[in-house]
């Protein structure tokens, strides 16, 4: 993990709400492994005064790409950056996923801004294995298919896809895949990892949730970011310990 | 004018200057290593120590505020055995001054704690919290009262010869009757200060932002406090202060040093940017030759009011 200023290559709105920041930053892009995150100064005084964490996207050449939607000052400053803009990032921080194995479906699970870190994990992923997203959002408007493959999405409200949440989506479709030979990736809003990681574990599936928490420093110091563990008499901590977790191991 | 002494004194300690890191800022070292030369400091002052391991306060523990933070992770800490057998280790080649702090539940276990880290050498010297203002079981329980820092201070400086600073709650009224009370009972010094008992709300679920309701409020948000409070100890007692409390830049440490630190303490900035430290010793420096001082230390309670 490093602490380097990146330049700001652009700032897309790649959908109402929805943003990519891509920024040059060559050591970061070489490091960087699917599901770790960067922690990100938005400006240069003390409002906002913490950092913000932000999962990789995608990284293409020395260009690292972050997706993220305006939550409040922070988010909304970063929308607003320039290219050429000089950005004080952070990392790469945190545990990645691990899609070592011999599986051969890959399962991604994202809720709304939750498919925030798969881009790059398709990437790195063997064309060979078989990769579905299923996609879930409130409504249309927040499902979010950028980069993502062999899409299949559900909205609460039913104004796209599958009318329910991702969990129900994926449960109407699980029959398709063998658990032994199929891997779950999943990040989104903790009730529905939180339902998703109970319906894996009950039905047999190995699942690697990416999480996510308010956090001030993300390299362990602040002890801010902590989140029950299954087996540990300590808390865990999201940025250093995390943010992906085997499903198992969490109480969210 | 190059050879600027950056060196400062407190008590017995000699620190090679006056940047140190503050408890519970910067764990037990090893995390912040990766961004700053921990040699090059003055002193890191580690994570609360408890007897026993404390798991900390449940999820949510911190929050943004205005240019500040609330936290309460609730002295989050290894516990006494596992500190010495695996965090003094590497704590012992970092080649700056190591400061151990100690939180407890009880006078016994302040006692109990200082004793058994005194025979430690890579521990120059302690620095009790009798401040934390989010634990229900001490810390400010104990800073609150003015008699019972008295009998800690005593009872600690009876199983030590090393230096100990007694960190003071803003929390209170008047912060120099503490100091007094600290000096009184043969403390070295003080730190000054911890941080504010604060709150903050969300408007929509009516809920506190954090689980404990409330937290310590630090960052640049609280300087003015710290400022004002450094400045009281300095007029009314004559022990050595060690500033703590929102210094981002070494324009803060500096102003902390005029109003009467010996010493400064760096928070809440080492999670926005942790190679400050480095930074500010720099532009320490860089003043004294700006300013023509030869000696650092003289810096210290040169306001004019």
């Amino acid at each position: 993990m490093i602490e380097k200023n990146g330049i700001v290559v652009s700032v897309e709105e790649i959908q109402a709400d929805i943003f990519i920041l891509k920024v040059r930053s060559p050591q970061i892009a070489v490091e960087e492994k699917p599901g770790q995150f960067c922690n990100i100064k938005v400006s240069d005084s003390t409002f906002p005064l913490l950092r913000r964490p932000f999962s990789i996207c995608d990284v293409e050449g020395e260009v690292v790409s972050f997706q993220f939607n305006i939550v409040g000052e922070g988010t909304k400053i970063l929308s607003q950056k320039q290219n050429g803009d000089i950005l004080n990032i952070i990392g790469p921080l945190g545990v990645g996923f691990d899609f070592s194995g011999d599986f051969e479906n890959v399962l991604i699970i994202a809720g709304g801004i939750g498919a925030a870190p798969f881009p790059f994990l398709i990437k790195n992923i063997s064309d060979e294995k078989n990769i579905i997203s299923f996609v879930g959002g409130r409504s249309k408007k927040d499902i979010i298919e950028y980069k993502l493959k062999n899409i299949i999405t559900s909205t609460d409200d039913g104004s796209e896809g599958f009318h329910g949440n991702v969990v129900q989506l994926l449960d109407s479709e699980i029959d398709k895949y063998d658990s032994a030979n199929t891997k779950i990736f999943a990040c989104g809003p903790n009730p529905m990892l939180r339902a998703l990681s109970e319906y894996t574990i009950e039905s047999g599936f190995d699942c690697e949730i990416s999480t996510e928490s308010v956090m001030a420093c993300g390299f362990g110091i602040c002890q801010g970011c902590n989140v029950e563990g299954t087996h540990s008499d300590r808390f865990l901590l999201v940025c250093k310990d995390g943010p992906v977790f085997n499903a198992e191991d969490v109480k969210l | 004018m190059n050879n600027v002494d950056l060196s400062v004194k407190i008590g017995s300690l000699v620190l090679q200057n006056p940047v140190m890191l503050a408890s519970g800022t910067v764990g037990y070292g090893n995390e912040i290593s990766d961004y700053t030369d921990l040699s090059k400091i003055g002193g890191i002052v580690t994570k609360s120590v408890s007897l026993h391991p404390r798991k900390g306060n449940p999820p949510k523990r911190i929050t943004e505020t205005s240019s500040g933070m609330l936290n309460a992770i609730g002295l989050a800490n290894v516990g006494l055995e596992a500190f010495i057998k695996d965090k003094i280790p590497f704590l012992k080649d970092i080649g700056s001054t190591l400061i151990c702090n100690i939180a407890a539940s009880s006078v016994d276990e302040y006692v109990e704690c200082t004793k058994t880290l005194d025979s430690e050498d890579t521990v120059k010297a302690f620095e009790i919290n009798v401040s934390c203002p989010n634990v229900k079981d001490g810390g400010l329980i104990f800073g609150n009262d003015v008699n019972n820092v008295r009998v800690i201070t005593e009872k600690v400086r009876a199983v030590t010869n090393k230096p100990i600073i007694i960190k003071l709650s803003p929390n209170t009224a008047s912060i120099k009757e503490f100091a007094q009370a600290a000096k009184d009972e043969g403390a070295d010094a003080v730190s000054a200060i911890n941080t504010l008992i604060g709150t903050a709300f969300d408007i929509y679920s009516k809920k506190p932002k954090i689980k404990n309701i409330t937290g310590g409020l630090s960052g640049p948000a609280i300087k003015p406090v710290a400022l004002a409070k450094v400045l009281e100890i300095s007029r009314n007692v004559d022990i050595p202060i060690i500033g703590i409390g929102g210094i981002m830049n070494w324009k803060d440490a500096v102003e902390f040093m005029i109003c009467g630190a010996s010493a400064i303490q760096l928070g809440t900035v080492n999670f926005v940017n942790p190679s400050a430290s480095e930074e500010i010793i720099k532009g320490l420096n860089d003043y004294c030759v700006e300013t023509g001082l030869s000696k650092i230390s003289d810096l210290t309670g040169s306001y004019s009011l």
